[in-house]
């Protein structure tokens, strides 16, 4: 007797966490766009934000796209992901980790010409923890990556 | 499994268990902070920073094992009707709160001079903070439930348990929350025996994540002897009241 009634407890709580599990599943995949940080370029591309709206935008800074303008604090670079790529104009100072290469999300607006205005930047780092003294022996992209921060 | 519900057992098992998994887990912590402060380099990108990984890691490690700890722990008591389970539950919510509090305050500490912000409401930063909140909340259910209890009202009791199952559901999406969703944090770096940490800062990440845990390990020992005492004194005082009016 005890023992069905522990069978019975165990079965409920195993069906409501199945319940639950798939409720919280779907609101998460309710949610994949909507909880999403930042918009990819391609997501910009396919979708088409309209300008003005402030938004996010994340991606990766193309190589060798970043130039001081000459007033000395305005940025311009592009941003990519592999699909697409959105020019990205900046006045301000920029985090110590937005190099060439590496990834960032842009605070702003696009304007009417396609390109997006940021008020804010924010690096992004990778998944990557490498110390510096082994950075040679690694992969290209990283040193290519160091390099740029050396320069910089 | 039945045998550890017995008080008496599990405190002859606690009580000497204690002492060694504190003290092995300082030893692991100190051991691991040395490492972390003198003898491993600076990151390539975040350059000294990086240091604080030894703290941020094994915190956020504990933070979501301490809820985890409390699930399971619930699971027992409605399931099986374990006396300790409940308590073991109970004594997790405090040291799962505080190792939660500690990866948002580094996690903050370490965004400022990484990405240029001490906090955004990206999908793991949120659902970290979720967790803190579950934490209060469970904490808050759980002394109430108590004081039911101790009135003689048990329903309460088990609230405490259901929430302890329910706010789980928070773990998974703390995990696979930088999966799923673009974020400002970074996409996971230890993956099914993958890790794109090098190896020099692994290590003592890794003595650092078993450091703390030992120390969670004593704490939650620690606390669920203190409930079991509190448990006992109120019973003895009982009966003596009993005794008192009777005579």
């Amino acid at each position: 007797m005890a023992v069905k009634a522990k069978h019975q407890r165990l079965t409920l709580i195993l069906l409501a966490l199945a319940a639950l599990i798939g409720a919280a599943l779907l609101a998460a995949y309710a949610l994949r766009d909507q909880a999403s940080y930042f918009y990819a370029p391609s997501d910009i591309e396919a979708k088409g934000v309209e300008a003005g709206r402030a938004i996010r935008l994340g991606g990766m800074v193309r190589r060798g796209s970043i130039e001081q303008a000459a007033d000395g604090v305005t940025v311009n670079f592009i941003v990519e992901d592999g699909k697409a790529s959105v020019p990205v104009t900046y006045r301000g100072i920029t985090p110590d980790l937005f190099i060439e290469g590496s990834g960032v999300v842009a605070e702003g607006r696009m304007d009417a010409g396609g390109t997006f205005v940021a008020d804010n930047l924010l690096a992004k780092h990778d998944e990557n923890y490498m110390p510096r003294e082994l950075e040679d022996m690694k992969l290209d992209e990283i040193k290519q990556q160091a390099e740029a921060t050396v320069t910089k | 499994m039945h045998g550890f519900a017995n008080p008496t057992r599990f405190l002859s098992i606690a009580r000497p268990l204690t002492p060694i998994l504190l003290w092995l887990g300082v030893a692991l912590v100190a051991i691991s902070f040395y490492m972390g402060l003198f003898t491993t380099p600076a990151d390539r990108l975040m350059g000294e920073t990086v240091r604080i990984l030894y703290v941020h890691v094994p915190a956020a490690w504990l933070g979501m094992a301490g809820w985890t700890s409390i699930a399971i722990a619930s699971i027992v008591e409605l399931v099986w009707r374990h006396p300790l389970a409940a308590i073991a539950a109970r004594a997790s919510a405090l040291p799962g709160a505080f190792f939660t509090t500690l990866c948002l305050i580094t996690g903050a500490i370490w965004a400022k001079p990484t990405w240029g912000a001490w906090w955004v409401w990206d999908g793991r930063l949120t659902s970290m903070l979720v967790l803190f909140f579950l934490y209060l909340a469970y904490m808050a259910l759980a002394r109430e439930s108590q004081a039911e209890a101790a009135a003689g009202r048990s329903g309460m009791s088990r609230i405490a348990a259901i929430f302890g199952i329910v706010g789980a559901v928070n773990i998974p999406i703390i995990n696979r929350s930088v999966v799923w969703w673009n974020s400002q944090h970074q996409p996971p770096s230890i993956t099914m025996g993958q890790s794109s940490i090098d190896p020099v800062f692994l290590w003592p990440m890794a003595i650092a994540v078993l450091g703390f845990s030992l120390i969670f390990g004593a704490l939650v020992l620690m606390r669920m002897r203190t409930m079991l005492a509190e448990i006992r004194i109120e019973g003895r005082l009982r009966r003596k009241a009993m005794g008192a009016s009777v005579s």
